[in-house]
């Protein structure tokens, strides 16, 4: 075959292969849409978005999704209070304080966090932790959306930090010297120099973690309890849009109302983490054109 | 006043210090846990035999197949996918527009929940192509779950290569194939190697994208093709803890499969973890 050719046939096997990524998500789109759509000729989208009732099975069924959709707020707002200050904290200090040596070490250590399967997560949130919360806060049951938070916090952890660390790295060197050059202690250069130049970033990973904690599914279904009520305290079992969907995907026959519903959650899941990751991404480029790197 | 400030900077470092010691105190917490209470159930015959007497003897080597297979799968779909794409964004730099769109849905992609993939997968393989709750399946879907993870790892490997060496091979006439066939991927390889394996630790965890798509509770033998339903190690951990009729008894064979599947994967990302760190030197 002539040279030129085959340097044709392979830029264009790269090209197609090039775009599977994009195939696939608009895929995932298509088959949500197509599947999840059905759902709305029986019940109406505010009904369906705001119906405080979940009783997919029951005669005549409810499919009201507000209690699941709470769930995951209430869980992901939770894990929030311990990815952020853990995630940013181990950031900044791995990226500000450590030393070569120590950072040589502790940052290994946190992928390996990151790199525990959820399902291992879900396991540990109920052997070790169900019993513990139990019995310090006197629940009739451990599976409570406190719990879920507090797996799930642990779980976006890693995330919210080594994007953080990204963030730090943004921050030019010569922000930093000027800072000390004015006479600034390592302290006050952290707090009033490269945690405002790093601010937006440092919002990014955050938005990411949550991202990550709204997605997650088997710890929420294994820890969260299930119970589909309107979540009203952090010690009551919730159940999550992720967890119902993945309880009940199982029983639901195929082509059914039950199984409509669950793909228009996905639906709504899917454009929650969406619009997140878009906010996120946007929220990136103008970082760091701010701080002179190319978009 | 100097002094104040110090003292201040001394509280804040040392809060600093607190938060990344509590994360690595739950990372230290859960391997502990896991593995002192998992010991007891880890012998020769967990490891090899198939399960007995309603999954409350025997092994789980059908599991732990199982979880190979699946892995092994969703490379060999998303490795060529992956590899492709990183080399088109990288050695074939398409125009800005091209390579934006590109990136967001490899972004997009990365940041979908896992169980919407289970749902795709379930929606597209098992039914809309008839491959049925099977290994095929489920290595498909793994194979979408991890495809960002590939390209990102490919992507930053090419990236490390230096441009010079891809212009002293065009200089003496090579091709823009042969270049990257000749230079650039066998310099990159090991790179590349790292995200593979990266990318088989988080494919062996993974159970949301399964529980559709390829996982069965229990089996009495071994998958016989890619068309079988498959037992899987993640899954098998989250169905002993909420499937059956005894749970005492399961809850120590879960304990089992957690030990397993933990140090499977703490082993696999941590290699990869280590050597990826040498080669970005640590600030990377």
């Amino acid at each position: 075959m002539h040279p030129r050719i085959k340097e044709k046939i392979y830029k264009w096997i790269f090209t197609v292969f090039a775009f599977s990524s994009l195939v696939f998500l608009l895929g995932i789109i298509i088959v949500l849409f197509k599947e999840g759509l059905p759902i709305f000729q029986k019940v109406s989208f505010s009904k369906f978005i705001f119906g405080k009732t979940w009783y997919p099975t029951y005669d005549p069924p409810e499919f009201g999704i507000l209690p699941l959709i709470l769930a995951s707020v209430w869980v992901t707002v939770g894990a929030i209070f311990i990815c952020v200050p853990l995630g940013v904290g181990s950031a900044l200090y791995l990226h500000e304080i450590a030393g070569y040596k120590q950072r040589a070490i502790l940052k290994p250590l946190i992928e390996l966090l990151a790199s525990i399967p959820s399902v291992v997560y879900g396991f540990f949130g109920m052997m070790i932790l169900t019993p513990f919360l139990q019995n310090i806060f006197n629940l009739p049951t451990g599976l409570t959306a406190l719990n879920a938070s507090i797996i799930l916090g642990i779980m976006a952890t890693p995330t919210v930090c080594s994007l953080a660390d990204d963030a730090l790295n943004y921050v030019p060197k010569a922000f930093r010297e000027a800072s000390f050059a004015v006479g600034a202690n390592r302290w006050q250069t952290l707090t009033k120099v490269v945690i405002p130049a790093a601010g937006s970033g440092i919002s990014t990973a955050i938005i990411l973690g949550m991202s990550r904690a709204i997605g997650e599914t088997m710890t929420v279904l294994m820890v969260a309890g299930g119970a589909s009520a309107i979540p009203k305290s952090f010690f009551q079992p919730v159940r999550p849009m992720t967890a119902a969907i993945a309880a009940e995907m199982g029983e639901a026959p195929m082509g059914g109302d039950h199984y409509h519903a669950l793909f228009a959650i996905a639906l709504v899941l899917f454009l929650i983490t969406f619009v997140f990751n878009i906010i996120a991404e946007i929220i990136s480029r103008r970082y760091r054109i701010k701080l002179g790197l190319s978009g | 006043m100097k002094k104040n400030n110090d003292i201040i900077q001394q509280i804040g470092f040392s809060i600093l210090f607190f938060c990344i010691i509590i994360t690595l105190f739950f990372l230290g917490l859960i391997i502990f846990f896991i593995s002192i209470r998992g010991m007891s159930v880890i012998s020769w015959e967990f490891l090899t035999q198939v399960p007995k007497s309603s999954m409350t003897q025997g092994g789980v080597a059908p599991a732990i197949v199982g979880t190979f297979y699946l892995t092994l799968g969703a490379i060999l779909f998303a490795l060529p996918l992956g590899l492709a794409c990183a080399i088109y964004l990288c050695e074939y730099t398409p125009k800005g527009f091209v390579v934006n769109l590109i990136r967001v849905s490899i972004n997009n992609l990365a940041g979908v929940p896992s169980v919407v993939f289970g749902l795709f997968g379930l929606a597209v393989f098992v039914n809309f192509f008839g491959f049925g709750v099977s290994i095929l399946s489920g290595s498909l879907t793994l194979g979408i779950v991890i495809l960002p993870l590939i390209i990102s790892s490919t992507q930053e490997a090419l990236m490390a290569v230096p441009q010079s060496i891809r212009e002293a091979s065009l200089s003496l006439g090579a091709t823009k194939w042969e270049t990257i066939k000749n230079i650039v991927l066998p310099t990159a390889l090991p790179g590349i190697l790292t995200g593979v394996i990266l990318s088989i630790g988080r494919a062996a965890g993974e159970t949301a994208p399964i529980l559709f798509t390829a996982a069965a509770f229990y089996m009495r033998g071994y998958p016989k093709s890619i068309f079988s339903e498959v037992m899987a190690l993640p899954y098998h951990i989250y169905a002993l803890m909420t499937e059956g009729a005894h749970p005492d008894k399961q809850r120590a064979i879960a304990y089992g499969c957690s030990l397993i599947l933990l140090w499977l994967v703490l082993l696999i990302s941590g290699f990869a973890i280590f050597i990826r760190q040498r080669q970005r030197g640590v600030h990377g």
